[in-house]
């Protein structure tokens, strides 16, 4: 059993703070590391493959700093976001070569048996340079899985594939976790965080902002406080109307329409068309103000 | 060293655009060496077209195109991650990439010089030329592979130190030519041809300690530098 043991990990350049401690541990299975583009997640993904040096705390893996240490490689296999790959190369000599630098005892085996995990063999003959991105991602992954690691680390491995690829690749990843492999895959879409794992890692600004079970962070996204703007034929009878409402936290009036704090988001909007139907107000427009990402993670944080 | 990374190094190396760059240069040197040879000027020749075309632009600037290209190119498209994250130590990457930035720009340079010496003063001198010249290319390709790791733009900076220190300086500050690649490359090649044609600044003990001391010194360097290599996300 393998573990990757994060402990008051800091990574700074210069005055931006990147990574902020951030303590945690991941054991086997298949953890998502969800979070706004920006946060850090790179970051701390490159310091967990030990590309990059903590400006403070440790990374270990099995008690190993990853840093500065090429032989925690034969445990560890990485995606990383760019999409780099020799062009130049095909499908077959990419894997196969991979297998050859690991010093794998039977690298033709090992080449093939990634490039069927994938499900690449049909297109390992051609260049690089020729594949969709999809096709790329998934021999990249191969490659990082020649050597059968403890330990797969993805950075943001989604993205640029089509929906079949994409389940592909989330049943490939569920099965790696199944296996008692630890995964761990950065993503900022939270639907795709949500089909494959069931630990999450929340960060949010470089800090960890949640982390634990899905479903647990999944109830508190949902029943945080929402914004809504309003537009109707008479905001201010609409508004007093609303503030009946227990749900209702506070009420805005402005020259753009209501702005409503709701408390709970399940609630208001049922009882939203009750209210204004009763009153006989024509309610024009109901736009909920802070859906965006970044809002439900900065939600998060402050929870 | 290890033969898949240089495998992958050369078809790299080979596969770009900018290996074509190559090929002008040593066709320039020996059309001129032959060019002197048809109107029987050879001799006249020699230091102007050998030292002052092939060891002073030939020798370095293909030693630059090929030495940083064999690490800066992954560096520059991120495909190093994918050697860097296999278990191998990072001295042996580094000398796979040296081995054949060297032996690249080592078999083009050294094949001209032996062409273009040949013709001007016959097979010694030639032989001297092409011996010469592959020291100075295993120096630079050190030197130029350790700038590939200390500098995003390792050619501008290459090619400043192959211009202006080597090329300017050289020529009126004396003191610079005991750290110029291009001296020791010459001293080399007159110790070795033993004719009156070409004359070298440096001694013979400064050139041989010296190339030592550039090559070993800029792979450690590099070796080193490579050790505590950070690949940071992307920022921009």
């Amino acid at each position: 059993m393998t573990t990757l043991d994060l402990t008051g990990v800091s990574r700074w350049y210069g005055n931006v703070v990147a990574v902020n401690d951030i303590t945690m541990s991941l054991g086997p299975g298949v953890t998502g590391l969800l979070g706004p583009n920006g946060a850090g997640k790179t970051t701390l993904l490159h310091m967990m493959a030990g590309f990059l040096a903590p400006s403070r705390g440790s990374v270990t893996l099995d008690a190993v700093p990853t840093w500065g240490q090429p032989e925690i490689y034969r445990r560890l296999g990485l995606v990383s976001e760019r999409e780099a790959a020799h062009g130049f190369l095909t499908g077959w000599e990419f894997v196969h070569a991979s297998a050859k630098l690991h010093g794998l005892a039977d690298p033709r085996a090992q080449a093939k048996r990634a490039l069927e995990l994938v499900e690449m063999t049909e297109a390992q003959d051609r260049r690089l340079s020729t594949y969709s991105k999809g096709m790329r991602q998934r021999v990249r992954v191969a490659a990082a899985l020649v050597h059968d690691p403890a330990v797969l680390l993805l950075d943001e491995p989604f993205n640029g594939m089509d929906p079949r690829q994409r389940m592909h690749m989330m049943s490939l990843l569920h099965d790696l976790g199944e296996q008692g492999r630890t995964v761990l895959f950065s993503s900022h879409i939270l639907e795709e965080v949500e089909q494959v794992s069931g630990t999450v890692q929340v960060i949010v600004a470089g800090r960890l902002a949640a982390s634990g079970d899905f479903r647990t962070i999944r109830r508190l996204m949902t029943h945080r406080p929402h914004v809504f703007a309003i537009q109707s034929n008479d905001d201010r009878r609409l508004a007093v109307a609303l503030m009946g409402l227990p749900s209702v936290a506070g009420v805005g009036l402005g020259k753009e329409g209501l702005t409503v704090h709701a408390g709970d988001y399940g609630s208001f909007t049922r009882e939203l068309p009750r209210i204004a139907l009763s009153q006989g107000i024509r309610v024009r427009r109901l736009i909920p103000s802070d859906e965006s990402l970044e809002s439900v993670f900065s939600y998060l944080v402050t929870a | 060293m290890n033969t898949t990374i240089a495998w992958i190094t050369a078809r790299g190396l080979f596969g770009r655009r900018r290996f074509l760059l190559l090929l002008p240069l040593p066709v320039i040197l020996v059309g001129m060496a032959g060019l002197g040879w048809a109107i029987g000027q050879s001799a006249d020749l020699a230091g102007p077209v050998l030292v002052g075309i092939g060891v002073a632009v030939v020798l370095p600037v293909i030693a630059l195109i090929v030495g940083t290209a064999v690490l800066g190119s992954e560096i520059d498209d991120g495909t190093i991650v994918h050697i860097l994250t296999k278990p191998i130590p990072r001295w042996k990457i580094v000398l796979s990439k040296l081995a054949v930035a060297f032996g690249v720009s080592g078999a083009v340079v050294a094949a001209a010089m032996f062409v273009a010496g040949t013709i001007v003063d016959g097979v010694r001198f030639g032989l001297a030329f092409a011996a010469a010249s592959a020291v100075g290319a295993l120096a630079y390709s050190a030197l130029f592979l350790l700038l590939s790791l200390l500098t995003r733009r390792p050619v501008l900076i290459g090619l400043m130190y192959v211009m202006i220190w080597e090329g300017l300086l050289g020529n009126f500050v004396s003191g610079t030519k005991v750290l110029s690649v291009q001296q020791y490359v010459v001293s080399l090649a007159d110790r070795w041809a033993a004719t009156e044609l070409v004359t070298g600044t440096v001694s013979m003990g400064v050139a041989v300690t010296m190339s030592a001391v550039f090559t070993v010194v800029g792979t450690w360097l590099a070796i080193n530098r490579l050790r505590l290599f950070s690949v940071a996300g992307e920022t921009s």
